[in-house]
């Protein structure tokens, strides 16, 4: 050790080397990796999209080649159910979240959101003549630990359910983590979200759904609260404060 | 390999287990060890970066002035942890984002600190590095029994091969829900060090 030969000067001026040093390790390395990284960030969404879609199989190794045929990303405005203009490849519901400028308190926030951004981007996946096959819509929403985003995917009728698709959720491995079984999901195609007067119907049956009922889907065994927590995700994203408004226009056949 | 080497390279994985003797990063060995597969990772990033942080800290020890010691510590060990998560996040995404907070989280294992502290200040760079390989081997292997028993009873699956079917999979196992919850590994380390002590009575602290 050095104490012996220590002055205020000497220690000031070797503190500043070493952050120096480890300031551009760390710069270099961040911005090196960042094409990397943004690069598996959006091949993680696509695949999700995909999986939401029941693509998945079909795309095989070559996500993006499939994304970019099938797939076709718009923006909305919530409130209004329009599409608007926007850069779907950036956009980020939680950035946008946590800006007052582009983002609203929800009225009734069911999903605990606190803050949910005004614009969102929807996906239209196109079957092989090219007719819009899945609306993949992202959703997100508190689960038992933590926000829990994911994926819905409706049929165009915009009532049957694809498939419900979590991609990134802190919950309990083996209790609330089992929204990722693939057993729980295979529960949720054919489902239908709405009933016959158009209300949000479906719904997580603590105790199993009774055969035959097109709106209930089994709860999970062990994780009542990330139950309720899917269900309310979905009933605030249908609802009128979520797509609702999008969804009508879309039935309507008006979406510009 | 002289005996040396030998001794600090292999001598954590069990006579002074930074885990099991020393009960240093107790709290990370409880978060990432369910499965064996988040373990391994967490092993590899815990072994690098002990080793190279031990390494560049012995190679300044004489520069280093003793007042500031432990924020350069400090400032070369998170500098080290960030460069991990990033390679992470550009090479394996999956993982990273399972294993993200933990990765950000080895700044604060004692661990990496506690070697620094007490071998790489006053060691040559090669066998400090050594010795950060070491503990991170010895951290690893504590790591690995625990996952081993966590994953195999709590999901019934080792590195996501299905060993036990399920019932959820139509299976004939019931997972143990308790073996899923990051707690259990407290019941898995205290049964390991206890076997240790076992093995190696000299280890056991005298009254």
């Amino acid at each position: 050790m050095s104490s012996n030969k220590e002055t205020f000067g000497k220690t000031i001026g070797f503190v500043f080397i070493i952050c120096l040093v480890c300031a551009a390790l760390v710069s270099i390395s961040a911005v090196g990796l960042k094409p990397l990284q943004t690069a598996n960030k959006l091949l993680d969404k696509q695949t999700k999209i995909l999986e939401t879609a029941g693509l998945l199989e079909l795309a095989g190794n070559d996500i993006v080649a499939t994304y970019n045929q099938r797939v076709d990303a718009k923006m909305i405005d919530l409130a209004t159910g329009k599409v608007v203009e926007g850069d779907v490849n950036t956009f980020e519901e939680r950035a946008d979240a946590r800006d007052k400028a582009k983002s609203s308190k929800p009225e009734n926030d069911i999903a605990g959101l606190n803050r949910r951004a005004d614009k969102a981007v929807v996906y239209f996946v196109k079957d092989e003549q090219g007719k819009i096959a899945t609306i993949v819509l992202p959703i997100v929403g508190s689960g038992l630990w933590d926000l829990m985003y994911g994926f819905v995917g409706l049929e165009s009728d915009m009532n049957t359910v694809k498939s419900l698709v979590y991609s990134d959720l802190k919950e309990t491995p083996g209790l609330g983590a089992e929204v990722l079984n693939p057993k729980w999901k295979a529960l949720w195609p054919g489902k239908k979200m709405f009933n016959e007067q158009n209300d949000i119907a479906i719904k997580l049956v603590k105790g199993g759904a009774k055969a035959g009922d097109i709106h209930g889907v089994d709860a999970l065994s062990g994780a009542t609260l990330t139950s309720n927590g899917v269900e309310r995700t979905l009933h605030f994203w249908l609802g009128k404060e979520g797509y609702g408004p999008f969804i009508t226009n879309y039935r309507a056949g008006g979406l510009n | 390999m002289s005996t040396d080497t030998k001794k600090v390279l292999f001598g954590p994985v069990v006579d002074n287990n930074p885990i099991a003797l020393q009960v240093l990063g107790v709290c990370s060995a409880l978060a990432v060890t369910s499965s064996l597969q988040n373990a391994l990772v967490m092993t590899i990033a815990v072994m690098l970066v002990t080793g190279f942080s031990n390494l560049f800290i012995s190679l300044i020890r004489n520069q280093i002035p003793s007042s500031v010691r432990i924020i350069v510590q400090m400032a070369i060990i998170a500098s080290l942890v960030i460069v991990v998560d990033q390679v992470l996040k550009a090479f394996s995404y999956q993982l990273s984002k399972e294993l993200s907070v933990f990765i950000g989280l080895i700044i604060t294992n004692c661990i990496v600190m506690g070697r620094a502290e007490a071998f790489a200040m006053k060691e040559k760079p090669g066998v400090s590095f050594l010795d950060g390989i070491g503990n991170g081997l010895g951290y690893g292997a504590v790591l690995m029994v625990v996952a081993f028993f966590r994953e195999l009873f709590g999901f019934g699956t080792l590195f996501g091969f299905e060993v036990f079917p399920l019932i959820q999979n139509d299976g004939w196992y019931q997972g143990n829900g308790l073996l899923v919850l990051p707690f259990s590994s407290f019941f898995i380390i205290g049964l390991i060090i206890w076997s240790i002590r076992q093995w190696k009575p000299e280890q056991v602290e005298k009254d």
